[in-house]
């Protein structure tokens, strides 16, 4: 059914008709709404959940973490500080093989504490083991949550998926989107039924002391399941077109305008959308230019992306966080997909924008592919206000 | 898929901690005994058992030798000896 | 009497580990229709070293500060499940209790979860070395309060968590010995026959931290509760219902079995404090056993 909906509003739906059990979420802005819907529902009878205030987002996640072990699904979310305060949690959840889904609302990272939209949070811990979508709009923000379901709780993945969505921008922006019934949604996402969980029948012992004869092979382990997951996203983001309509490709990256692009973008999350309108605009005035939205993160699909750009003369890979000390993590990425390949961009350009909310533009886009054109390699952060910087203490 | 590492129930009779002991073992004369069950719930290996008077025992297999059952037992029916 | 095992022999615990002797009644006591959430420390180590597990009932082991709220998630996935039959309790040493662990406690109490909570109380962070947490007791030598010239151990009182926890208004608090393990056994099913959150903190000898011989463990703690030093107390929704009485011996008796508070034994001024401490229990619970 078609709604016209803020983004919160829209992924709590989305989230009730995956029928979580178990709900434990801690307030931050900006995700705030998402739980209030949520607890909302539960408390109008519309939801059957046990929704749980803790009193930290490090007991939130282990809260879920607490219910999936015992085979009943489970939901939280959170944003930058919360996704930190939860870190040591997160990856503890990965390396128990634990199906938990969570919903980060993309914020900055203190200090200077700052409640605007960037990706600093969760591309920080992309290192974690969890599953990353970043959606670009508000249906699919809706819709990945169903499909992060899915293959999280797949008995093949066995892994925790994020779904990242631009906070603010997608959890406050409003859109029309669809919001399928519960019986398409259950026809997609059937009852979890885990290989092992705790229970008095069979009582296993979870989270053991694994010394240096037997820890490798766990995270062996969790990076060939990714691996996996590229094989098995596709597959059920073609189930859900059948389901729903929809048709995200493989689930893995978009390619918008790409084939014949002289230039390209890459990116991220809701300035997808910004980069489509610049993209079809410069298309207009006869410029090649295209955009690779990255859906899923991780696992990096690096074989897809390769595909792509091999051929593209110049590539701009636009991030919306960084990494201190070092290039850009999602450049840095791109980048070494064509190490000792033949085929390769003959420029790719790090640019960083957005940080702490601050908006990207069409003509940040649009200055962006001008810059393309220069000779210089070196990273550049757009729209930065060089008259802050010459500011004495 | 190899998943999580989890361990089956009660393995841990796996390791025969009895190979720790090194001077001393109990001894259980089962003469006086009272069937009183305090060496049972005072092991910390939980490795004595018995049901009447002088049937206690312990499994030497895990007994690391920490003397507490000679300790507590009310009538002195478990003595410390030396481990041959 | 057939005992169901539920904790196996085969674990790794020091000789004469008073925690060992303490999980293992907990758990046997429970029984099999128990889920436990176990914080990070001694019992946890010693008790899951892959590929081995004494553990007879499903268990969980996650981080060092989250057992109430790993806990909380498995109360709830249960209620959900509408599987409230199935007992759930969680699990620490002093850290995950006192410390650490300490807010998500605070959090499950105050939500009201049906949940037992069980502190192994060893009086130091023993898994990690033999430091100093926040129910070490009034100058324990430890690693990080070592005594010496300038210090006598630990400078400060044992973290009241026992009140700590009865300010949350819950139904069942309750502390308990290794001295007294029928009383253990007692408190832990009374414990579980009340609905609601619960506490019970148990005092354990290490006597790898204590320092004292494996064969005194039982002594040591007898002496703990006898002295007045470790009062076994237990509350009902907030009413005090049951002092175990004690002959309130001489703290000396207690201290001197252990080398962490050997340095006190010839300082009568410290001694005096640690006395105090004896004689303010003894006088808040009316511990001592009536003259005949």
């Amino acid at each position: 059914m078609r709604e016209f909906l803020e983004g919160s509003q829209a992924v709590a739906k989305a989230v009730s008709l995956c029928r979580p059990g178990v709900i434990a979420a801690y307030p931050i802005t900006p995700q705030t709404h998402i739980p209030e819907e949520l607890s909302k529902m539960v408390a109008e009878g519309i939801l059957d959940s046990q929704f749980v205030n803790v009193e930290s987002e490090h007991s939130a996640a282990s809260l879920v973490l607490g219910a999936v072990a015992s085979g009943v699904r489970a939901y939280t979310a959170t944003s930058s500080q919360g996704l930190l305060l939860m870190a040591e949690v997160l990856f503890n959840i990965a390396g128990l093989r634990l199906p938990v889904i969570l919903t980060c609302a993309n914020r900055a990272i203190s200090s200077p504490i700052n409640i605007w939209n960037d990706q600093q949070d969760s591309v920080s811990l992309r290192d974690s083991g969890w599953i990353q979508f970043y959606v670009e709009n508000i249906q699919e923000a809706v819709d990945f949550h169903f499909i992060a379901y899915r293959l999280a709780e797949d008995k093949n993945v066995m892994l925790p998926a994020m779904v990242c969505m631009d906070g603010y921008i997608l959890t406050h922006g409003l859109e029309v989107v669809d919001i399928p019934t519960q019986e398409e949604v259950d026809k997609f996402l059937p009852k979890y039924q885990p290989p092992y969980k705790l229970d008095v029948e069979n009582p296993l012992t979870l989270g053991v002391l694994a010394d240096s004869e037997y820890y490798m092979e766990t995270r062996f382990a969790i990076q060939k399941t990714h691996q996996e997951v590229l094989k098995i996203l596709p597959s059920i983001v073609v189930e859900f077109k059948n389901i729903f309509g929809r048709n995200y490709s493989d689930g893995l990256i978009e390619c918008y305008k790409t084939e014949d692009a002289e230039k390209v973008i890459v990116a991220m999350g809701s300035v997808c959308g910004t980069i489509k309108e610049v993209v079809d605009a410069l298309r207009k005035r006869g410029k090649k230019v295209g955009l690779l939205k990255i859906i899923t993160y991780r696992p990096f699909p690096r074989n897809k992306i390769y595909e792509v750009l091999k051929d593209v003369p110049k590539v701009a890979v636009l991030d919306r966080a960084l990494s201190l000390g070092a290039e850009a993590p999602l450049y840095s990425e791109i980048k070494s997909i064509f190490f000792g390949k033949k085929r390769t961009p003959k420029l790719m350009r790090s640019f960083i924008g957005g940080l702490g909310g601050r908006d990207i533009t069409l003509d940040s886009i649009e200055t962006i592919f001008k810059k393309l054109s220069l000779k210089e390699k070196e990273e550049e952060f757009i729209d930065l206000k060089q008259e802050l910087l010459k500011e004495k203490l | 898929m190899f998943g999580p590492l989890f361990a089956k129930p009660l393995s841990s009779k796996n390791n025969k901690t009895g190979s720790w002991r090194t001077t001393k073992k109990p001894k259980f004369l089962q003469t006086n005994c009272i069937a009183c069950r305090m060496c049972v719930l005072i092991c910390p290996e939980g490795c004595i058992e018995g049901e009447q008077k002088n049937t206690y025992h312990c499994d030497y297999d895990y007994c690391k030798g920490c003397g507490l059952c000679a300790e507590i037992c009310p009538k002195q029916d478990i003595v410390m000896i030396e481990e041959t | 009497m057939e005992r169901k095992v539920l904790f196996a022999s085969g674990h790794t615990a020091c000789a004469g580990c008073g925690q060992a002797i303490a999980a293992r009644l907990v758990v046997e006591t429970a029984g099999p229709n128990t889920i436990i959430a176990n914080a990070t420390g001694c019992l946890e180590v010693f008790s899951t070293k892959y590929p081995e597990s004494s553990w007879g009932v499903p268990w969980i082991h996650s981080l060092f500060e989250n057992a109430g709220a790993v806990a909380s998630g498995i109360e709830r996935a249960l209620k959900y499940k509408g599987r409230e039959d199935i007992q759930v309790i969680a699990q620490a040493g002093d850290g995950g209790t006192a410390d650490i662990g300490l807010q998500a406690l605070s959090g499950m109490w105050e939500r009201g979860h049906n949940i037992l909570s069980i502190c192994y109380d060893n009086e130091a962070y023993m898994n990690t070395g033999i430091q100093r947490s926040g129910l070490t007791p009034l100058d324990s030598d430890t690693t990080t309060t070592p005594s010496g010239k300038e210090f006598f151990g630990n400078p400060t009182h044992k973290k009241p968590v026992p009140e700590i926890a009865l300010a949350h208004g819950i139904p069942y608090v309750a502390t308990a010995s290794v001295g007294f393990p029928q009383d253990l056994q007692r408190k832990v099913k009374k414990a579980l026959s009340i609905k609601g959150p619960k506490y019970i903190q148990i005092h354990v000898p290490c006597p790898l931290g204590w320092r004292h011989e494996p064969h005194l463990t039982y002594k040591v703690a007898r002496l703990a509760v006898e002295t007045g030093l470790y009062p076994l107390i237990e509350y009902e929704n907030g009413v005090l219902t049951n002092v175990r009485k004690i002959p309130g011996l001489a703290v000396e008796e207690y201290l001197k079995l252990q080398a962490r508070f050997r340095h006190l034994l010839n300082n009568p001024q410290e001694l005096k404090k640690i006395q105090e401490i004896a004689n303010y229990n003894i006088k808040k619970y009316n511990l001592l056993a009536q003259e005949e």
